[in-house]
């Protein structure tokens, strides 16, 4: 029975100042109506230039549950479409990344379209003359996607015609980005890899949630990082310097006191991060030579200024994560309501030694592969929530961590690392993208 | 002197070990630099700068099997259990004058938690060394047939 569709009353009284509804974990109808609603309203990660380096490059991706690809055309710009033949719906691209050469043609008819998505050329044209087919919808080559930012290479996109700019939508936050590209030497990014992939079956806001709890590593990571830490002190003998592997598990468990100092900033529509004052990734080993790099290239004072941002995750709402500190970006990508793919991103910092990188993947695989000691715990959690929220004692979730009563919605401040107001501002966030757009349909209806 | 049977014993003997969760003699079955590695790529050939599923020594390896025990590690409530289905072992090297021991091994894998069973193929390569008398792993690599799908938890070793 559809209870929430064109309702945006009912959808935002799921979300109260301290609890949310588990409808919105668990109900189909409503996972339907983020990919509908949420989704199309939002700024989505698609990918990042350097995946599209040469004339012909493209990549594909989803937003929500619709597929889009990027490509790049010969006069160097990026343009993003829909990932459908105009012509009979047929997947243009079938791999997540390639060359596809002057032209994509589509592999069931051979129409054929230019990198800039323009149609280029149907076989035996003639049998469409005198048809109207120059007013019919699939003229206009690959249905376009107009609302495209780049920034700092960082591809986004917005499904829906109208909605926040970029600018707006996501304001300070940028920083983030900002400060991981500018640890490169040379100010630049670069995807060397496929990403690792890893299938959750819950639903995808537990995972985006988790990146800003900070009260659970010491607890559901006990028995990886403490383990960790443990064998450690028992086998490292003689040993002066702390293996990068132990580096990397040992702050996970830090004591409550710890992530309450290192603070948590929030910022409008649902972005935010941990790790203000310092972060799980503060201390790890100089690796020889960078910093040299780095003030080389940036000046003394300005180095230190971009090395001495640690932040831990900062969330991009609705469904990506960044780390700055070790380049990563993890995409929390939707296929249902209880279930979720999780694609980890590693860039390497350009410029700068490779120990940075081979730090960067070692961390990748610790946290956030399937093989993962660290991941496997958090996915038991997840899925035992998908399961527990069948239960009807109670339908509430509760986020009241460190609540104080009259706080602003759409805030930037800093707070105690804590509080769970992160997710409280994302469930704010989430109602305002679920429903901006609900009545103008109601009245398109009509 | 090592011969090919002791290889492909030593092959089946690691096995047997995974199946019936003797972690410890399985540890046992490294040399002290020993790896385990689990590529990510096809045909991969760095380890370290290119990503991988795992890589890790014997260090991580005890980690990861004292982790199994832990009265905390919730992701093992209930246990997993595991099966290995070898193909016999092909002997890719067995020269003594060399140090030289290794075999391709074509496996199907099944690991099962609870309700849940899932089924993984691919191929094990044994890079093996004599320490006194006996054989030692210096390198096990699984490449799994479908290593760019994304995957459920992986909690135990192939």
């Amino acid at each position: 029975m559809a209870r929430y569709g064109q309702n945006a009353g009912a959808i935002e009284a799921l979300v109260r100042n301290t609890e949310v509804h588990r409808d919105v974990y668990v109900d189909p109808e409503i996972f339907d109506l983020e990919m509908e609603h949420l989704f199309p309203n939002s700024w989505i990660y698609v990918g990042h230039a350097s995946q599209l380096a040469k004339p012909g490059d493209f990549i594909t991706a989803t937003i929500g549950r619709q597929p889009v690809m990027a490509s790049r055309h010969n006069d160097g710009s990026i343009h993003v479409f829909y990932n459908r033949c105009p012509h009979k719906g047929v997947k243009i691209a079938s791999e997540p990344c390639g060359n596809t050469g002057k032209f994509f043609r589509c592999p069931y008819h051979a129409w054929s379209f230019k990198t800039d998505g323009s149609l280029l050329a149907i076989p035996l044209k003639k049998g469409y003359e005198n048809t109207g087919f120059g007013d019919a919808k699939a003229n206009e080559g690959l249905s376009r996607i107009k609302n495209v930012k780049i920034y700092r290479d960082f591809i986004f996109a917005r499904l829906n015609d109208t909605g926040l700019s970029f600018e707006d939508y996501f304001g300070e936050s940028l920083s983030t980005i900002d400060n991981m590209v500018d640890r490169s030497p040379e100010g630049k990014l670069a995807v060397m890899a496929a990403p690792i992939r890893y299938m959750h079956t819950c639903n995808w806001k537990m995972l985006v949630e988790n990146q800003t709890d900070t009260c659970h590593p010491m607890v559901a990571h006990e028995s990886s990082a403490g383990t960790a830490v443990k064998v450690w002190k028992r086998e490292q003998g003689d040993a002066t310097e702390t293996p990068m592997a132990v580096q990397l598990y040992g702050p996970f468990m830090s004591p409550y006191e710890f992530y309450e100092q290192s603070g948590i900033r929030i910022w409008p529509n649902g972005h935010g991060h941990t790790g203000v004052a310092n972060s799980i990734h503060s201390n790890y080993s100089d690796i020889d030579g960078y910093l040299g790099q780095m003030v080389a290239a940036y000046g003394e004072h300005r180095a230190h200024e971009i090395l001495g941002e640690v932040r831990h995750n900062t969330v991009y709402f609705p469904n990506i994560m960044v780390k700055g500190a070790v380049q990563i970006l993890r995409n929390f990508i939707p296929i249902a309501v209880d279930k979720t793919l999780v694609e980890s991103w590693v860039y390497r910092l350009v410029g700068a030694p490779d120990k940075l990188y081979e730090r960067a993947l070692m961390y990748n695989r610790f946290i956030n592969a399937p093989t993962s000691i660290v991941g496997h715990d958090d996915l038991e959690m997840y899925e035992r929530a998908q399961e527990g929220l069948k239960s009807n004692g109670n339908q509430w979730v509760n986020l009241q961590r460190l609540y104080e009563a009259g706080e602003e919605p759409d805030a930037t401040a800093v707070i105690n690392g804590t509080s769970e107001r992160q997710m409280r501002n994302q469930f704010h966030a989430w109602a305002k993208f679920m429903t901006m757009d609900m009545d103008k349909q109601v009245e398109a209806a009509e | 002197m090592i011969t090919e049977k002791e290889i492909i014993d030593f092959i089946y003997r690691e096995a047997e070990l995974l199946d019936t969760m003797q972690w410890q003699a399985w540890l046992d079955l490294f040399h002290a630099e020993g790896r385990y590695w689990m590529p990510m790529e096809w045909q991969q050939q760095d380890p370290v700068l290119q990503p991988s599923l795992m890589y890790e020594d014997l260090l991580l390896l005890k980690v990861r099997v004292e982790r199994l025990a832990g009265e905390r590690t919730f992701s093992q409530k209930p246990k997993s259990r595991c099966h290995h289905l070898l193909q016999a072992p092909q002997i890719v090297a067995c020269d003594a004058a060399a140090g030289l021991f290794k075999a391709k091994t074509s496996y199907i894998y099944t690991e099962t938690r609870g309700d849940l069973l899932e089924r993984f193929s691919g191929w094990a390569s044994h890079d093996l060394v004599q320490v006194g008398d006996i054989l030692k792993i210096k390198l096990k690599r699984v490449d799994l047939v479908n290593f760019d799908a994304p995957f459920g938890n992986i909690q135990l070793f192939m």
